[in-house]
């Protein structure tokens, strides 16, 4: 790469692209506008608002859950079967239809396209059949309440032959709404997926490189790699659950006897499900976890003032994660009665795919050293990622090897865990990333008293909920049980632990009531937020409006990149950052004033 | 799993080789001035790495339910079934199909419009007359018993062949657009609904060639 050859050009001397722009197609109704949106951004935003939405049921289920560890007998209306669905139903929206769909729906529908310098997606139309898609996969999952039987109590795994005879509740239409709605979830994720795939990798602007796009979009894309290739596994075995629900296969289902009646059921096998079903669940871990990796980078190079250290490494580290994470999938089936060589191969995957996971925290942290670092809110929820990530990271060290899994499996240990890591880490980094564009998005700024306010009850308060749990585990004390009762290697304490759990569990979800207020009342009461609050570099906060209108940059010209995203603390540079489309010739100036004000100094000095 | 993860293991051989070529030897912190293209502009069109990327997930997709037939299969119960002989007509058919779309590609790029229409007229066609005669082979095993619940073997031969007729009816509604495009004598459209539709064809002829040798040789 030449440095400073070509400083003298300009944007006027580029030539033109060699492809031309298609013309976006500009709405002119408000249904067109908001509604039947083919702007990638109003997409994005269509998108957030449904996962919120479904995940704020997914919360009030996990605190339904919650009362009734705490407080036994005390609630009348939750009963084994109700409780079980609560289970189900709270992880399978959590880990689906909240997470992923806010982080490569969501965010990747708004910051890909700005991002990478393009005007919108480069399928506008699949684009938005993609979000109503996803909103009738969302549809069909809350009618499963509705239906007779309720909705499917099996756990998010849904294993046979459990999932699908009788005695598990919601065996009538409610699990078959549930594999249903999967199916849907799939086929829209994979018309989103295809448009974030095409778009990073076809519509960047001039000079962005692979190598200058922010950590974001390398997480969002690798994200959307993994999930386009895992989601099929889950749909082979979606549909192939609901042949043997509904006309009687035995894919998976074996010879038993069922409410002691024989059922048609004959040789299927159990395992093959589990295979399938980690196939996809596995890279799923990672499908949530690097976008959230990706933003986490951007916010903490942003408010600590500074480069993030080792962004090649970071790169390769994603890719080498996304390629890993197939092949660690049998490390949930330990206790399913495997080869233990077998259990040894993935016992050692999973060690290693720790290796560049470690590096990324590492370059976390690294970039925090000696940074100018800027305790704003979405600084806040980053470092606080920081910390949960690493602690539900080493608790996967332990789950990761057979002779410590064996005992642990299906008990608490395991819900703190995987908790730890997926539930609560991406969930700080969303919090963080709305606190991080909501400036862009709307244009205004949130309370920032308020931010601060919602973000040590959710952090402080996620620890209060989860620390104890590993201790439940060690225990013993088994998961996704209704009650306990006069348990006898329980120690009476355990109780007490329970109710303490609780308590902390109904506070945080309150507190999210906060998180709620912040952004309406914002939206309309916010101070103007100023087209780039947080003097950051990327190519989103140079946009011409904000909020960005439709088309994203000006309309004659789009961006052209000089730089990476990182130009953060630049010595010389006139302030302390440098955005991307800023060609050379104006740092050299910039650095020229900057030595000369120093020169200055000296001399008063002298 | 066998099958997926060597699919999956090229695959992401290739992602990761093409990244690390793109990625190494580059000095992100380093300013310059763009060269003036735009970046991944030197690739093809956009609808067709998409439509690449969309054969990648298909494939995953029939990979997975190649490598669930093989671990089912070692089960006690599977019972083989006589794959009915109307299937090799319906092979030569999509084969026929193939090369028609083949035709019309060719005559894409000579600008022969009566290459382009006939060619689709021929792909569709025998698209319809293969979906026409899988569905007459689904109706003989079913009258001579083999039903889809019955045994495992069947089970996969329903839901495999009809997965297949699935993906073969997306195509054709590819192929109606294009043909709108070609009749109405659109070049640039018709170009590239031609290439991205036969190779599509192409694709799902050699996907129904290994899931038919898969179901001939167990």
């Amino acid at each position: 790469m030449a440095q400073v050859a070509h400083d003298a050009v300009t944007d006027a001397d580029l030539r033109p692209f060699e492809v031309a722009e298609e013309p976006l197609y500009h709405p002119k109704t408000f249904i067109g506008k908001y509604i039947w949106s083919q702007d990638a951004k109003i997409i994005a935003i269509q998108y957030g608002i449904t996962a919120i939405g479904i995940g704020l049921v997914a919360l009030v289920l996990s605190i339904l859950m919650r009362l009734q560890l705490g407080f036994p007998e005390s609630f009348a209306l939750i009963d084994p079967a109700n409780y079980l669905q609560f289970v189900t139903m709270h992880g399978m929206i959590m880990v689906i239809y909240l997470l992923t769909a806010l982080f490569l729906g969501g965010f990747g529908n708004y910051l890909i396209p700005l991002m990478c310098g393009a005007r919108d997606m480069v399928f506008p139309y699949v684009n938005m059949i993609s979000y109503w898609v996803y909103l009738a996969a969302v549809l069909i999952l809350v009618a499963s309440f509705f239906v007779p039987g309720g909705p499917t109590g099996a756990g998010w795994t849904l294993y046979p032959p459990q999932a699908v005879i009788g005695g598990t509740p919601g065996t009538g239409a409610g699990i078959i709404l549930m594999l249903i709605s999967l199916c849907v979830f799939i086929i829209g994720f994979t018309m989103g997926g295809l448009n974030y795939v095409v778009t990073v990798l076809q519509a960047r602007t001039r000079g962005m490189t692979l190598m200058r796009m922010p950590l974001t979009v390398w997480g969002i894309f690798m994200a959307t790699v993994l999930a386009l290739l895992a989601f099929p596994a889950l749909f082979v075995s979606c549909i192939m659950m609901i042949l043997d629900r509904l006309i009687g296969t035995s894919f998976f289902m074996p010879a038993m006897i069922a409410e002691g009646a024989q059922t048609a059921y004959d040789g299927g096998s159990p395992i093959l499900f589990q295979h399938l079903f980690w196939f996809f669940g596995h890279p799923e871990v990672y499908i949530v976890a690097l976008p959230a990796f990706g933003i986490v980078s951007d916010v903490l190079a942003t408010h600590a003032r500074k480069n993030i250290f080792g962004y090649r490494m970071m790169v390769w580290a994603i890719v080498a994660i996304g390629a890993l994470s197939f092949i660690v999938w049998a490390h949930h089936m330990y206790v399913s009665g495997m080869n233990p060589y077998f259990g040894f191969f993935f016992a050692t995957t999973t060690l290693i795919i720790a290796v560049p996971t470690a590096i990324k925290v590492y370059n976390w942290v690294l970039t925090l050293w000696r940074g100018n670092i800027q305790l704003t809110v979405p600084m806040l929820f980053a470092i606080g990622f920081i910390f949960t990530f690493i602690n539900g990271g080493l608790t996967g060290l332990f789950l990761g090897n057979v002779t410590v899994d064996l005992p642990l499996s299906d008990t608490y240990f395991v819900v703190a865990h995987f908790h730890m890591v997926m539930a609560v880490s991406p969930v700080l980094v969303v919090f963080g990333a709305i606190y991080h564009w909501y400036p862009k998005i709307t244009g205004r700024m949130f309370d920032e008293t308020l931010g601060k306010i919602h973000f040590w009850i959710t952090f402080l308060g996620t620890y209060a909920i989860y620390y104890p749990m590993h201790y439940l585990g060690f225990e013993g004390v088994p998961r996704r049980y209704y009650a306990y009762g006069e348990t006898a290697f329980m120690s009476e304490s355990a109780q007490d632990l329970n109710v303490a759990i609780s308590v902390a569990a109904i506070v945080v979800a309150l507190a999210q009531v906060i998180f709620i207020y912040n952004v309406i009342k914002s939206l309309f009461s916010g101070e103007k937020a100023g087209h780039n609050p947080w003097n950051a570099t990327t190519l989103e906060w140079q946009t011409p409006h904000t909020p960005p209108r439709h088309g994203n940059f000006d309309e004659d010209q789009l961006p052209s990149v000089y730089r990476w995203a990182y130009d953060y603390g630049v010595p010389g540079a006139e302030q302390d950052f440098i955005p991307q489309n800023v060609p050379s010739e104006e740092m050299a100036a910039a650095r020229a004033q900057g030595e000369a004000r120093a020169q200055g100094e000296t001399k008063t000095d002298g | 799993m066998t099958a997926t993860l060597v699919f999956l293991a090229l695959l992401m051989g290739a992602v990761v080789w093409w990244l690390v070529r793109q990625t190494i030897n580059v000095k992100p912190w380093v300013a310059s001035a763009p060269s003036g293209a735009q970046e991944g502009v030197g690739f093809p069109a956009p609808p067709k790495v998409a439509l690449g990327v969309l054969l990648a997930v298909i494939t995953s997709l029939f990979a997975l339910f190649v490598s669930a037939y093989s671990i089912r299969m070692e089960l006690s119960d599977w019972r083989p079934l006589p794959e009915p002989d109307l299937l090799w007509v319906n092979t030569a058919i999509l084969f026929a199909g193939s090369l028609g779309l083949q035709w019309a590609w060719r005559g894409a790029a000579r600008e022969q419009w009566l290459a382009i229409r006939w060619g689709l007229v021929v792909g569709g066609g025998c698209a319809l007359a293969f979906m026409a005669g899988q569905f007459m082979a689904w109706q003989g095993l079913a009258a001579s018993g083999y039903l889809v619940a019955s045994n495992p073997a069947n089970s996969f031969f329903y839901v495999l062949t009809g997965l297949h007729v699935l993906h073969l009816l997306g195509g054709l509604v590819a192929l109606a657009r294009t043909a709108g495009h070609a009749w109405a004598g659109a070049l640039a459209k018709t170009r590239l609904g031609v290439e991205l539709c036969a190779v599509y064809w192409h694709f799902l002829f050699v996907v129904w060639l290994i899931l038919f040798g898969l179901m001939l040789s167990t």
